[in-house]
């Protein structure tokens, strides 16, 4: 393992990418003009549903400055839906209905945003004037808009051609609940909700499409997270071959998930440009990002928990409604890490697991930063701290009794995961993770102490503390390829595109210690796909473990072939060289060395012979394809002040403890977990996407929708174990989301602490909690209505509709 | 309309039609892409720049609002020459500061909060933490969970400092 | 989210700007700050034919002292200059005070005291603060049929300003030049506060309060303005008068408090439900007027 005898992985180097990023010089898809270009508008609805029956773009046609306006008419075969991206994964008894959208609107509006027309003008001045009169006869429809309801016999039909609003049912079970139920000490029932936010990325999605007729080549760049299927997926559209196409996704300002959905603009751009002889650009603004591009959340969960008196838990029952907008192009990729993230790091011998996903006319969901983690992750640490305030077990005592020991892993879950492997945990030590976070929030002693203090002056302080477990670094594939260039610098291509992970400096680090240079001599390129055209994108916290591995298994090859190289040369046994300061040397006699840019000359003959089978130049491609996903976890605390006046909560600290595996670059990890805490913390308190009743976005601008600043998120602490991956040799496991999955449930946990006094038993079950929404809690709980529903919190509660 | 006005202490004038926002006309107009856009109604910070030296939302002017003015954007930060490589050492101590500290992931709010940070440390040269939060409070920026752009603008206060006061003080505002 | 099309004059002198203005077949808006203006424009909320931009108006950025010691401010003057100003900071604490509650620095150095005032919101900061101070609005336009560069003047109490959200008592031909304030009498305090969502946020709810105590502790005057706590900036005249002739212990506050929460009328909206806000503008009205009384006394 390259850990042991490395200088790089494992350091805090800075950025190879940042002083591009800090000059402006470094090019985002916005920043690409190529002369001559058009300007794209689209006309949207402002319908979330509707029948489309006439649309008049003769006056946008005719408006100064306009060279085209397409609608569906014009589109000939490219009318038609959209991909399935990601299938679901073969399950039993598996219901699934694939509904894809149209690139612009025929008949059918089933969102608000869709597109009615595309406008291509001189300037997107001039197109957004000629989308204002664009005029479309529209016969409104009613809407689906409350998910509760979006199942029940009299809703609405988001598409008619199906009985009912069900896009899926999935069933997932393991040992037998109903027995386990029978036995327990203790059940308890709770209803949760999840409600809907954005991926929320500062840089809005752009295409930028140039159609060189002369050469017979298309060139498009691309906010995308995944360059290369979206290529082949253009390319066999507009039916070229895939070496004709050229995707660059450049610097891309933050993904987060909604980047990597194909989109119809991708398709629709690089289409006008063939068709009008122009480059064309579009750049979608933030008004069209609120509806045009993917979100995630809404989940409602009727959940159960079954224990013995002393806490364990016997088994867990969770059945849930999942939000999948108008569309489901992503299957069932959201509401499956749902399911399976909610067993947590911990016991549970039965479960019984089923979700419906239901159509609704609101924009599509797909992954957003944590991809339907969070959901499960709040539904089961909420259910144990119900479930430990009921036995008397604080929250961290009855974590301790139901977390998987570590000689109890590696541990098979036995329902299916995303990645349509079996729910399988690799490796981790989830008792180290609990303890160490107790400990660095001084859970057991001294801030029980202070909270009493702080108690007694009148100040509301709490303490959370959760789990998580998060499936990553799922396959298929990805690859590397490396060559070291007659000037001494090595250049690595791969496929995964880069959002601002850090990839240029990570995988450096990791090409450096095999072949002796630093990581600032590695030039790194990603999402281009003239550079490098297999691979699948950057999704699922996966870059650092699939490519990384890929480019170390490359890096492996092209350190062997310069020891051949470098032997040759040097007239020795490859066995007494080293590679280092960028060059091969003799170990024990430095004088005697070669630099790699000299051999990369001789590797490369120009005249001569070769011995057959010789492969030119030091270079290599390798890939990588793990078994199943990687499982990497942590534990997250906070301490919270509430002002019970106000209900106004601010965050006092905030900690996380989190075992990625092996970690190349410390720095860029706690980086990850900071920005992922943030959006967490935005999940928990801040961002909602609020419809009116006619199905409206209330919020669409970042005035409204509320993304948390500086002085909403604390410092973040974080603390690193290192439990490596078995299942990659570089041992790592990801960790974009983990930062985001917790956050609400320790949240919740923490301001319940805090308010245990003025409000015992106060119950927040529903995110995002907003004061507005804890005040009303409050107040509800003064008048005596538990949890801000209803009465009695034991009795059986009206199931959601759809959900037996 | 015709305006003249000076971008990163260059002199540059021509026609620009009145609804041209600033934003625009900076990265389209003079081809200075570094200012950023991201929300378009004065909320994320990505477009601030200097206007005579005070920060401001580049997306809420018009550029005929600049005839006469002095703006500064983040490509007037370093010293280097426009199409000059550019080293970590060639950095503004701010903008170095943001690189040690990985104040900056995908880097795209980066630019605004650079402009607002160097206009904020020349009026509050020995900021507390909060004071730094505060300041940069009115930029979103969704990868950095901000730890470390309040520790980088720290950082380079401390940078600014040793660099002494006039070191960085040579542009004529 | 790009503004549509329109005409542009840069107004030089007060008179350039009420010129642009008379021609109503034109329909013209100034623009000042331009930090509420050009949103509503990039939104296209706002469709204006042609804008007089006002910020070449040197005489609109002052910050003068009236005849009567009180305080004008130009329509032009900068919220980072009510921030920043030494002056104000002595003379109108309370603006120094409220002030870096509105957004953040960069809109801050754009936004104005006229653009405030004019826009009419009754969410925004200054208005609120500035009933409390007893502020009048001077206007002027361009007297009618009168050569170019005569003017019609008048001054309106704020109290008679604000007719509504985003509505005001301004005809479209009209300038607002100038806010003034009577001098701050001796046994003064001033407070603000406010809960938003985030800083620099719009807030939920926010007050503003100005009590004058005599020697013996009494209250002789006060004033209450709330900010969203109606369809206009609003000044709570009946809850006032309780402190009035009062000595302003916690019990008096308390009932000042609660008749201030009771005759708000607050409005929904996705962030706060109306009682929320009524209760907001309670605990906000004690912990502020608490706050203005001991300032008086210490
Ligand atoms: C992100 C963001 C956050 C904000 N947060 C807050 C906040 O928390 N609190 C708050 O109070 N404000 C907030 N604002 C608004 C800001 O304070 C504005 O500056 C202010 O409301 C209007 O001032 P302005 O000078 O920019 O006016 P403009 O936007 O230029 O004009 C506003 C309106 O008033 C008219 N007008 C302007 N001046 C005159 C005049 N002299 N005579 C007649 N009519 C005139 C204009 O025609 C226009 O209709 C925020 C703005 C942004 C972009
Ligand atoms: S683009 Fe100007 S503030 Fe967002
Ligand atoms: S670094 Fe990506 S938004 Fe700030």
């Amino acid at each position: 393992m390259s850990r042991a005898g490395g200088t790089w992985v494992g350091a805090r180097v800075p950025r190879n990418e940042d002083v591009r990023l800090l000059t402006g010089r470094a090019q985002f898809v916005e920043d690409v003009e190529p002369p001559g270009a058009l300007h794209v508008a689209f006309a949207r609805s402002d319908l979330p549903a509707g029948r489309l029956r006439g649309l008049d773009a003769a006056s946008a046609r005719t408006h100064p400055g306009v060279h085209a306006v397409f609608t569906a008419a014009d589109l000939g075969p490219l009318l038609r839906p959209g991909a399935v991206l990601v299938p679901p994964p073969p399950l039993e008894g598996l219901v699934f209905h694939a509904r894809t959208a149209l690139p612009l609107v025929r008949d059918r509006i089933r969102h608000q945003g869709e597109a009615l027309a595309m406008i291509v003008a001189e300037s997107r001045y001039v197109a957004e004037d000629a989308a204002a009169l664009v005029e479309a006869d529209i016969e409104p429809l009613d809407p689906v808009v409350d998910l509760g309801r979006a199942l029940g016999a009299d809703a609405p039909r988001v598409h008619d051609d199906l009985p009912s609003n069900l896009a899926a049912h999935v069933r997932q079970t393991k040992g037998d609940y109903a027995a386990a139920r029978a036995r327990a000490d203790l059940v308890l029932e709770r209803r949760f909700s999840y409600d809907r936010g954005i991926g929320g990325a500062i840089e809005n999605r752009a295409v930028v499409a140039e159609w060189d007729a002369g050469a017979d080549r298309l060139r498009v760049w691309d906010t995308t997270q995944a360059p290369i299927p979206v290529r082949n997926v253009v390319a066999a559209s507009l039916g070229l071959s895939e070496a004709q196409v050229r995707f660059i996704a450049p610097f891309v300002g933050g993904g987060f998930g909604p980047k990597i959905m194909f989109y119809a603009e991708e398709i629709l751009i690089p289409w006008a440009s063939m068709r009008l002889g122009r480059p064309v650009k579009w750049v979608e603004d933030r008004y069209e990002n609120f509806f045009a591009t993917t979100q995630e959340r809404s989940q409602l969960h009727d959940a159960e928990i079954a224990l013995t008196r002393e806490g364990r838990i016997l088994g867990v029952r969770d059945a849930f409604l999942h939000d999948s907008g108008a569309y489901d192009p992503y299957g069932l990729t959201v509401p499956i890490n749902t399911q399976c993230t909610l067993l947590g790091p911990y016991r549970v011998p039965n479960y019984e697991s089923e979700f419906r996903v239901a159509f609704t006319n609101k924009p599509i969901v797909t992954p957003v930063r944590g991809a339907g983690r969070q959901h499960g992750v709040f539904v089961m640490e909420r259910l144990l701290d119900l479930a430990g305030r009921e036995l008397g077990l604080d929250p961290v005592e009855i974590r301790r009794r139901n977390v998987l020991g570590p000689d109890e892993l590696p541990h098979n879950h036995e329902i299916m995961y995303q990645d349509f492997t079996p729910l399988r945990y690799d490796s981790g030590n989830y008792e180290r993770s609990l303890e160490e976070a107790a400990r660095l929030v001084c859970y057991d002693e001294t801030f029980p102490r202070g909270r009493e203090r702080a108690r007694a002056d009148g100040c509301a302080i709490g303490v959370g503390l959760v789990n998580y477990v998060e499936g990553t670094g799922i396959g298929p594939y990805e690859g590397g390829r490396i060559t070291v260039e007659p000037g001494g610098t090595v250049r690595l291509a791969t496929g995964v595109g880069t959002q601002g992970q850090g990839h240029f400096t990570s995988f450096a680090q990791i090409v450096a210690d095999a072949i002796g240079v630093t990581p600032a001599d590695v030039r790194v390129v990603t999402g281009d796909t003239s550079e490098f055209h297999w691979g699948t994108g950057t999704f699922a916290s996966r870059g650092a473990v699939v490519a990384g591995n890929a480019i170390h298994a490359a890096a492996r090859s092209v350190r062997e072939k310069i020891l051949r190289h470098a032997a040759e040369a040097l007239e020795v046994d490859p066995a007494d060289l080293e590679l280092a300061g960028g060059s091969a040397r003799v170990r024990g006699a430095p004088d005697l060395s070669v630099d790699l840019g000299a051999l990369a000359v001789s590797a490369n003959p120009l005249r001569g012979a070769v011995e057959p089978g010789t492969e030119p130049g030091l270079e290599a491609t390798s890939y990588f394809g793990p078994p199943y996903g990687t499982t990497a976890n942590g534990t997250h605390a906070v301490v919270v002040a509430v002002d019970p006046e106000t209900a106004m909560v601010e965050i006092l600290r905030y900690l996380v403890v989190h075992d990625c595996g092996t970690v190349i670059n410390p720095m860029i990890v706690e980086g990850q977990i900071h920005g992922g805490v943030a959006a967490g913390i935005g999940n928990a308190f801040y961002e909602e996407l609020v419809f009116d009743e006619f199905g409206g976005m209330s919020n669409a601008s970042f005035m409204d929708y509320l993304l948390p600043t500086a002085t909403d998120v604390p410092p973040i602490e974080t603390a690193h174990i290192e439990t490596p991956s078995p299942l990659n040799p570089l041992g790592t496991k990801g960790v974009g989301e983990g930062g985001a999955i917790p956050v609400a449930a320790a949240f919740a946990q923490a301001v319940e602490d805090a308010l245990a006094q003025i409000a015992p038993g106060l119950e927040i079950l529903d995110i995002p909690l907003s004061p507005a929404r804890l005040f009303a809690l409050l107040r509800a709980q003064r008048e005596g209505v538990v949890g801000g529903r209803e009465a009695d919190s034991s009795s059986r509660r009206e199931p959601a509709a759809g959900v037996p | 309309m015709r305006i003249a006005a000076r971008v990163n202490g260059l002199a540059w004038s021509g026609e620009v039609e009145p609804r041209l926002l600033l934003s625009d006309f900076l990265r389209s107009e003079v081809g200075l892409t570094g200012t950023h856009v991201g929300c378009e109604h004065g909320v994320c910070g990505a477009c601030t720049v200097q206007l005579d030296g005070e920060p401001v939302r580049a997306c809420l002017m018009f550029a005929v609002q600049v005839d006469g003015r002095e703006v500064t954007t983040v490509e007037g930060l370093a010293e280097a020459q426009p199409g000059e490589a550019i080293t970590v050492e060639d950095l503004h101590p701010v903008q170095r500061a943001l690189h040690e500290a990985h104040g900056l992931q995908c880097g795209f709010c980066t630019p605004g909060i650079l402009m607002t940070a160097e206009a904020f440390l020349r009026d509050n040269p020995t900021p507390s933490r909060e004071e730094i939060r505060e300041a940069v409070s009115g930029h979103l920026c969704r990868c950095t969970g901000y730890h470390n752009i309040v520790e980088g603008v720290a950082r380079a206060a401390e940078l600014l400092a040793a660099d002494g006061p006039a070191a960085h003080d040579d542009d004529d505002r | 989210m790009k503004p549509p099309p329109f005409d542009y004059v840069a107004a030089a002198t007060v008179d350039e700007a009420l010129e642009a203005l008379a021609d109503t077949s034109v329909e013209t808006r100034p623009l000042a700050g331009g930090q509420s203006l050009v949103p509503m424009l990039n939104f296209r909320l706002a469709v204006p034919e042609r804008l007089v931009d006002l910020n070449g108006i040197d005489e609109l950025s002052r910050i003068e002292e009236t005849e009567d010691g009180g305080l004008r401010l130009g329509a032009m003057v900068r919220h980072r200059q009510l921030e920043h100003d030494p002056f104000i900071a002595r003379r109108m604490p309370l603006l120094s005070e409220a002030t870096p509650f509105i957004a953040h620095p960069q809109i801050r150095s754009r936004g104005t005291v006229g653009g405030s005032v004019a826009h009419a919101d009754p969410a925004a900061e200054l208005p609120a603060v500035l009933l409390t101070l007893g502020a009048r609005v001077r206007i002027a336009r361009r007297s009618l049929g009168g050569e170019p560069g005569s003017r019609v003047e008048r001054t309106v109490g704020l109290g008679e300003f604000f007719l509504g959200p985003f509505f005001s008592a301004l005809e479209p031909d009209e300038l607002l030049t100038a806010i003034e304030m009577p001098p701050s009498a001796p046994g003064e305090g001033t407070a603000f506060d406010e809960v938003a969502r985030r800083r620099g946020d719009y807030a939920l709810a926010g007050v503003a309060a100005r009590v004058r105590l005599n020697s013996g502790g009494v209250c002789d005057e006060a004033a209450i303005s709330l900010v969203n706590g109606g369809a206009t900036p609003c000044l709570m005249r009946e809850a006032a008068r309780t402190l009035v002739g009062q000595e302003p212990t916690p019990e008096v506050i308390e009932a000042t408090a609660a008749a201030c929460a009771a005759t708000s009328e607050p409005a929904a909206d996705m962030h706060a439900s109306e009682a929320y806000r009524r209760h907001l503008i309670q605990v906000l009205t004690r912990r502020v007027v608490s706050r203005a009384a001991d300032r008086v006394l210490t």
